[in-house]
């Protein structure tokens, strides 16, 4: 027989449940542009539907300083705090 | 040989299977042998001697080093006295052994009294007299002018290749934590491990605990010593971890300070692998090795040098992938998420000829000595690119070919383009060096021979890529604007320049980068400490 050392992290993720989905959109939507060209064309056009449909919901604009790292600790933070809901853009 | 007040316990076993355990509660002549050894033959008449003249009141072993040599030196010597079998050598490497015969005379507790290694006709004379002091018994009549003054002895098994990094595998004082996986009889190794996803899809050197530990003789770093901290799942990479993709990639011990500094240099925010991974672009670290490292460690930068044959540019850049792999969880269809990817992902480290060119070498023009050794990771997404320029003959005009293949990195229109690898050949170079060109020479003519118009670089009808009409305003550009000569590159030191290839041959090759900078992935040069 032969032995092997293991040459991953050897870690298990620790598997997390969904957020239960509520069945309407209220309070607070977090925009979050991941700083990807054309990421605001998507959002603008996304944040007047949420106007015209949503009228009583309240959209926060956030923007990662770059696409190519994952957004900062802070910004995390701050969107979890000030938001029921988050929609993060791509695009090109 | 360190003598320790306490020799360690043991329970051993001789031919038969009867079982002895020392400390025995009387005197004990501890004596390793092997039977291949010369000065161990010498030695085993006076072994017995010593048994039969003492064995009333001592207990004297033979502790032999493999089995059927043991059954080998009972018969030729005619042997009375126990030979224990250490087959296994576990005793042998408990007691540290670097040398037998090794000779160990203890007290009922198993305290040492005294000890030696080889042949040494004086020491066996004190072991006699103090036996014969201790027991009451008379010290065997020895022909003591029948052997020389004093022999050497020979290695112990214990100490061979290949051996000892299995004792120290199975010892308690091993430096190896990682989780220990036993491949069943039936399976076949190379099928389980791809199995199990810890490959790159081709085969890889298993990496046994003996390997893992040969390896670790690379470095002087502790082996659960954290090197770095490997996205995208942010895990620790020990050096231990390290070596152990060091070994199935295929390296050598020599090579591993290189692999640690690269997988340094690799998780840093600067470098940022966790996107050089996720771009769709299909970007990976391109390892450049500068300094005496190169040749110390047989790294190619003349013929071939960006291609596969040569195990020191294979073996590392293959060592530092896997890593990412199977340290940091970065696999295609998981973070990693290249449109094409590149055959690059699976290994790309090469070194500057740097004796070559009469420029200073990439890592000194980077601040560091000419007598370091300095590993400088680059993103790159393409490349090598070839560029063919034959017939050139002095520096304007091979620059000019250069700097007119360069303006097809990306895309020809993209201008302000990443920063760019030109590795540059000898015969190249040779052309340069007609008209004794510098690098920043060369860096001037390829943005001047790429240099074009903005009214070319306009996205347009013949092609949708370049630069927007409306970012000069609803009424676009003014004539001055379009007539304006835009470089390829935003800045001359985006253009990095290098010498390798072998001497034949007018083919230089690009690498070109990935969104170079703070933004994206900033070239991280490290100093290679250890070596």
């Amino acid at each position: 027989m032969v032995q092997i050392l293991d040459p991953t992290d050897e870690r298990v993720p620790v598997k997390r449940e969904l957020t239960p989905r509520p069945e309407h959109i209220t309070g607070t939507v977090g925009f979050l542009d991941i700083s990807k060209p054309r990421g605001n064309v998507l959002l603008d056009r996304l944040e007047e539907l949420f106007n015209e449909r949503l009228p009583g919901v309240e959209v926060r604009r956030y923007a990662k300083p770059t696409f190519t790292k994952p957004a900062p600790e802070d910004l995390r933070k701050k969107i979890a705090e000030e938001c029921g809901f988050v929609i993060e853009a791509l695009a090109d | 040989m360190a003598i320790e007040t306490s020799l360690r316990p043991f329970s051993l076993r001789d031919a038969a299977g009867a079982q002895y355990h020392f400390p025995t509660t009387r005197l004990a002549l501890l004596c390793f042998v092997h039977e291949e050894c010369q000065t161990c033959a010498l030695s085993m008449p006076l072994i017995e001697e010593t048994h039969r003249a003492f064995g009333s009141a001592v207990d004297v072993w033979a502790i032999g080093q493999d089995t059927p040599g043991n059954a080998t030196l009972i018969e030729r010597h005619g042997l009375t006295l126990p030979m224990l079998d250490d087959d296994a050598l576990a005793v042998s490497f408990a007691y540290d052994l670097d040398t037998v015969p090794a000779i160990f005379l203890a007290d009922a507790e198993g305290r040492a009294l005294q000890s030696f290694i080889g042949f040494g006709k004086g020491d066996w004379q004190r072991v006699h007299a103090e036996l014969a002091s201790l027991s009451g018994l008379a010290a065997p009549e020895v022909d003591w002018d029948a052997y020389p003054e004093s022999r050497p002895g020979c290695g112990s098994r214990s100490v061979e290749p290949g051996i000892a990094e299995r004792l120290i595998a199975e010892s308690e004082g091993s430096p190896l934590r990682a989780r220990r996986v036993d491949i069943g009889e039936h399976d076949d190794i190379h099928e389980f491990m791809f199995d199990q996803g810890l490959t790159d899809g081709l085969p890889v050197v298993p990496p046994t605990p003996e390997r893992v530990l040969r390896m670790l003789s690379g470095t002087k770093r502790d082996a659960q010593e954290e090197v770095a901290v490997v996205p995208p799942n942010m895990a620790p990479a020990t050096v231990e971890k390290i070596a152990i993709n060091a070994v199935m990639a295929g390296c050598k011990p020599e090579y591993l300070p290189v692999v640690l500094t690269a997988v340094e240099a690799m998780c840093t925010d600067e470098f940022n692998i966790h996107g050089v991974s996720a771009t769709t672009m299909g970007a990976t670290p391109m390892m450049l090795i500068n300094g005496p490292i190169r040749d110390k460690i047989g790294l190619n930068y003349k013929l071939g040098a960006l291609g596969p044959g040569h195990r020191a540019n294979s073996a590392i850049g293959r060592a530092v992938r896997l890593v990412l792999r199977n340290v940091g969880g970065g696999k295609p269809g998981g973070t990693e998420r290249s449109t094409l990817s590149n055959p690059a992902k699976l290994a790309l480290c090469f070194a500057e000829w740097e004796e070559r060119a009469p420029w200073e070498p990439y890592h000194v023009e980077h601040g560091f000595q000419p007598e370091d050794s300095v590993v400088t990771l680059f993103a790159a997404t393409g490349g090598p690119t070839m560029i063919v320029d034959q017939t050139s003959r002095d520096a304007r005009q091979i620059g000019g070919s250069i700097g007119m293949a360069m303006e097809a990195v990306a895309h020809p229109k993209a201008h302000g383009a990443s920063d760019t690898f030109l590795v540059l050949c000898p015969e190249h170079l040779d052309t340069l060096q007609t008209n004794g060109w510098t690098k920043d020479e060369l860096r001037a003519r390829i943005q001047e021979a790429s240099s074009r118009p903005l009214r070319e670089l306009l996205q347009d009808e013949h092609s949708g890529a370049g630069v927007p009409r409306d970012r000069f305003g609803a009424d676009g550009p003014t004539e001055e604007q379009l007539d304006r000569l835009i470089p390829k590159f935003a800045d001359p030191s985006s253009i990095h320049i290098v010498v390798a290839g072998s001497d034949a041959g007018k083919f230089s090759s690009i690498f070109q980068g990935w969104a170079t900078g703070p933004r994206g992935s900033q070239i991280v040069s490290r100093k290679i400490e250890e070596a």
